[in-house]
């Protein structure tokens, strides 16, 4: 590309951060190494556009409009922010702008957590993801969990509060890692939520040794406004399971991708989803699973309600290497229209190169059903209520799999309350 | 104009059983230098006596195909091709003499007479007068390498008003119906190749069937890639008026080649109020050897507007040959009502590469399309299923149906499904599922058992697995092509 070309607004973005680093670069902790590698990618490619084929449902333009600053250090209270944290009877770790807040948060006891530092770990691929390579270069905090083998370190909560303290937006790049030992057992509850414009860009990182089991449930209820682009990377070992479900609400523009590797025989990956969106949001989720052993077993069930002028994005891909024979992936992927403005984007997808495996999608895009909402009416219930019954029947079969009771009501309630803002 | 005794000669030996496909006719041929450049152009367009307009939307088309850039999507893996190295024209200046049998590879012939040609219009083509009223009739256009040597059934079809002729021939006798349809489907600048095809291509067949005429008999082309070094870039263009029907029929073989050949056709398709265009393809061109080596490049854009309320446009396909394809037969339903349909069998082996599927682009109210895919690989191939349903916000009340099933046969090929799944009206109704698997070791030992050999019982398992397509082919296709799948898979069964 010329030099002599004006950059697009996508190029003056990964500048502009480019140059923020360049600041901070003498300052930010840990391996400086990893970070300059990190820009040299950003600064040759850029932010992703719709020309790549990964993004070519999301674009990044209304970020790259955006000027985004430094976090302050935050001192504020945050008392309004933590009132919308639901009740959790377990340890929490809070980081407020992506940088831990002592003072408001518990540490557990039986899992050994290490803040103050970016927690890189091993398993995130900055020189093919764009926005990991933007997180390594600028990542300041983190949160490292370990749990011992054979150890059940019951439930940690992860919070992320975005502040708009000063009115100014703020970009900010969490990085945690998460290890778990032989035979381990974790559930990582991980909630966001914020006000004004911001972009969280998190990257977690969950190595599963073989026979753990590490539970993921995540809300993100996160400001209208603001950019979020999350990525996760679960290695998964023998005979271990990593099993995730997203409920995402919030933001204006929105990705979650999750890269999770079946690297052992007879391990397991659960990669659930809902997303309720409204007005101008956009929620992108995607997924690549990589069977890398035999045996191994991957469901997915995702589902998007699509209201307003929202627009909803599913790309799952499931990769089965040539070893990994008897693999059974299973993928179902659901949308439901619910205005006539909104648009459904989906790309389910199997790259299979072993023969003897069982690997199945299936995708639908459509609206409510005219003849049940019929049945509902024809029995007394008013029209709000029966298309309130029918979009809960419609997110339950991606819920149901969630055993964490508190985590489980507490996602119900946030439903709840979308519904309601929507039917107000 | 009835086809004179040289041409039905010609025909006759191309289709002739002895014949085969396996092996090249030497025939003198009229070549062009090798090479692409506007001076070429300007020769395939002068020695074709095109008119002005014609000439400039190749060269618009060969200026547009320059700034492109060829596409990398596909998954599909070849060395670069050098556009400069091939012959853009070709055309035989004498009828082939008869060649020996001996210089065929014998395995090729054998497959063919395993295949066997069950070419009903073989006899007609010898001259063979059929009594009158003997139906179905199938009247063939054979293009012999670019040039259309021969038309048969031209008058019964004239009667009726059909229009089947080398395209060549519809520029010069019926210009103003190619000038107002050639590109309307598939514009120039459409893609890489499409535009290549628009700046060189050399022969193609045209159709047109008239208001509320159902065309009396199925059209077939039967395409050959025969010299050496030649691209072949027909262009076939098919308008069907308000309520007109027609069938079409398109097979293709290639004799064996250890250079690469290339092959960038393209087809469009214009169906107007309720008409309706059957296209069903049985495509087994030279795939290459066991080892990879030789084969055809299949790079084809064929594309269907449903332009009018009601109309239809079903594609058929069952690709077996080609070392790759790379093919997305499409339809854009822009008329209210109007159907598309696309039922496709791939399959893959040795080293062959396959990147087909479809598009599907519902515009109009009520529009509804069905996909049928089955993909089936053995060997070290590759084969992919991309498709993309698209519905615009104006589509109220569209429907989409979509199946995929891929059949692995041994552990060194791969099956990969790419669907697009776009929905922009809520009232639209898409359903997609995919299966990938294997054939089970139930179905196999139950067929086993009953004393079917390995190899019969695959291939009954593998006719079943398509049966949903099969029996959408047209009788003269569907004995071909179940048997083709039963030939293609031999030996990748172990």
């Amino acid at each position: 590309m010329s030099a002599a070309l004006k950059p697009t607004a996508l190029q003056s973005s990964a500048l502009a951060f480019l140059s923020r680093f360049e600041g901070l670069r003498a300052r930010l902790p840990g391996d400086v190494a990893i970070r300059d590698e990190a820009a040299g990618i950003l600064r040759s490619t850029g932010l992703p556009g719709p020309r790549e084929e990964a993004w070519r449902y999301t674009h990044l333009r209304s970020l790259a409009e955006v000027e985004f600053n430094e976090p302050l250090t935050p001192v504020a209270d945050c008392a309004d922010l933590l009132s919308r944290i639901p009740d959790f009877d377990a340890p929490r770790l809070i980081f407020v702008d992506g940088r831990f807040r002592d003072d408001l948060s518990t540490v557990p006891s039986l899992a050994a957590v290490r803040v103050g530092g970016p927690a890189f770990g091993a398993l995130a691929q900055p020189a093919s993801e764009k926005l990991v390579a933007l997180n390594t270069m600028l990542a300041e905090d983190g949160a490292d969990i370990s749990v011992p083998a054979g150890v059940d370190a019951g439930t940690v909560v992860l919070v992320s509060l975005g502040t708009d303290l000063h009115g100014r937006a703020v970009a900010f790049h969490p990085r945690h890692n998460i290890s778990l030992g032989k035979g381990a057992k974790l559930t990582l509850v991980e909630i966001a939520v914020g006000d004004g414009v911001y972009l969280h860009n998190p990257v977690l990182s969950v190595a599963v040794s073989p026979e753990a089991t590490m539970t993921h449930l995540r809300i993100q209820d996160e400001s209208r406004s603001a950019f979020v682009l999350s990525t996760v990377y679960a290695d998964v070992g023998e005979g271990g399971t990593y099993d995730s479900f997203l409920l995402a609400l919030g933001g204006k523009l929105t990705r979650a991708e999750i890269h999770a590797r079946l690297g052992g025989p007879n391990a397991i990956a659960h990669l659930n989803a809902a997303q309720l969106l409204a007005d101008h949001q956009h929620a992108d989720f995607t997924t690549i699973v990589s069977h890398d052993a035999p045996n191994c077993a991957s469901r997915q069930t995702v589902k998007t309600v699509l209201s307003g002028k929202s627009r909803g994005v599913f790309q799952g891909k499931i990769e089965v290497a040539r070893v990994a024979q008897k693999t059974d992936g299973y993928q179902m992927n659901q949308a439901l229209l619910l205005s006539p403005d909104c648009e459904m984007d989906s790309k389910p997808q199997l790259e299979i190169y072993a023969d003897d495996v069982k690997c199945s999608h299936g995708a639908t895009v459509g609206e409510l059903d005219a003849e049940q909402l019929f049945y509902l009416r024809s029995r007394g219930v008013p029209a709000a209520e029966a298309r309130m019954m029918l979009v809960r029947a419609f997110l339950d079969e991606a819920l149901e799999p969630i055993t964490h009771e508190a985590t489980r009501t507490a996602m119900e309630h946030a439903i709840a309350l979308w519904w309601e803002r929507q039917a107000a | 104009m009835a086809a004179d005794v040289e041409t039905i000669d010609t025909v006759n030996a191309l289709a002739e059983g002895g014949y085969k496909w396996g092996f090249s006719t030497d025939i003198e041929m009229d070549l062009a230098p090798k090479g692409l450049n506007e001076d070429i152009i300007r020769l395939i367009s002068s020695r074709k006596n095109e008119p002005e307009w014609l000439l400039e939307w190749r060269l618009k088309s060969y200026a547009a195909w320059l700034t492109m850039e060829e596409p990398d999507w596909a998954m599909v893996n070849h060395p670069p091709i050098d556009y400069q190295d091939l012959h853009y024209y070709a055309a035989p200046k004498k009828k082939p003499g008869p060649k020996s049998l001996d210089e065929v590879d014998p395995e090729l012939l054998k497959m063919y007479e395993k295949l066997g040609i069950p070419l009903k219009e073989r006899a007609i083509l010898a001259g063979v007068e059929l009594p009158e009223g003997e139906a179905p009739q199938v009247a063939v256009d054979a293009v012999f390498d670019s040039v259309s040597v021969a038309t048969t059934f031209r008058s019964t079809l004239a009667k009726s008003g059909v229009i089947f002729c080398p395209i060549s021939e519809a520029v010069q006798d019926h210009p103003e119906l190619v000038r107002k349809y050639l590109g309307s489907v598939v514009p120039a600048g459409d893609n890489y190749f499409a535009a290549l095809n628009s700046a060189v291509f050399t022969d193609g067949s045209f159709v047109f069937i008239p208001k509320g005429v159902r065309c009396p008999m199925e059209l077939s082309t039967y395409f050959r890639i025969n010299a050496r070094n030649t691209g072949q870039f027909e262009r076939t263009l098919i308008i069907v008026e308000d309520g007109g029907h027609v069938s079409y029929l398109e097979g293709c073989t290639a004799p064996q080649r250890d250079e690469n050949q290339l092959h960038a056709a393209v087809v469009e398709l214009v169906a107007m109020d309720d008409a309706t265009i059957k296209y069903s393809t049985v495509q087994n061109w030279y795939p290459g050897d066991v080892n990879g080596v030789g084969g055809i490049y299949n790079f084809v854009t064929k594309r269907g507007a449903c332009r009018g309320a009601r109309s239809k446009i079903s594609w058929t396909q069952v690709e077996t040959g080609s070392a790759i394809t790379w093919k997305y037969p499409s339809c854009i339903l822009q008329g209210d009502d109007s159907v598309g349909e696309f039922y496709s069998v791939a399959v893959t082996t040795n080293h062959q590469q396959a990147d087909t599927g479809t598009k599907m682009i519902h515009i109009g109210r009520n529009t509804r399309s069905t996909i049928v895919a089955k993909g089936i690989s053995a060997g070290k191939s590759n084969n992919t299923y991309r498709g993309l349903v698209r519905v615009l916000p104006k589509a109220e009340g569209a429907r989409n149906f979509t199946q995929c099933d891929s059949l692995l046969i041994g552990n060194q090929c791969g099956a990969h499904t790419v669907p697009y799944i776009e929905s922009r009206n809520a009232t639209a109704k898409l359903e997609h599922e995919a299966t990938t698997s294997k054939i089970s070791d139930d179905q196999l030992f139950y067929c086993r058992s009953r004393g079917l050999s390995q190899e019969d019982a695959v291939g009954m398992i593998v006719n079943g697995f398509c049966r949903d397509v099969l029996k959408e082919l047209p009788m003269e296709f569907a004995v071909e092509a179940q048997k083709l799948l039963a030939v293609s898979l031999e030996g990748s069964v172990g």
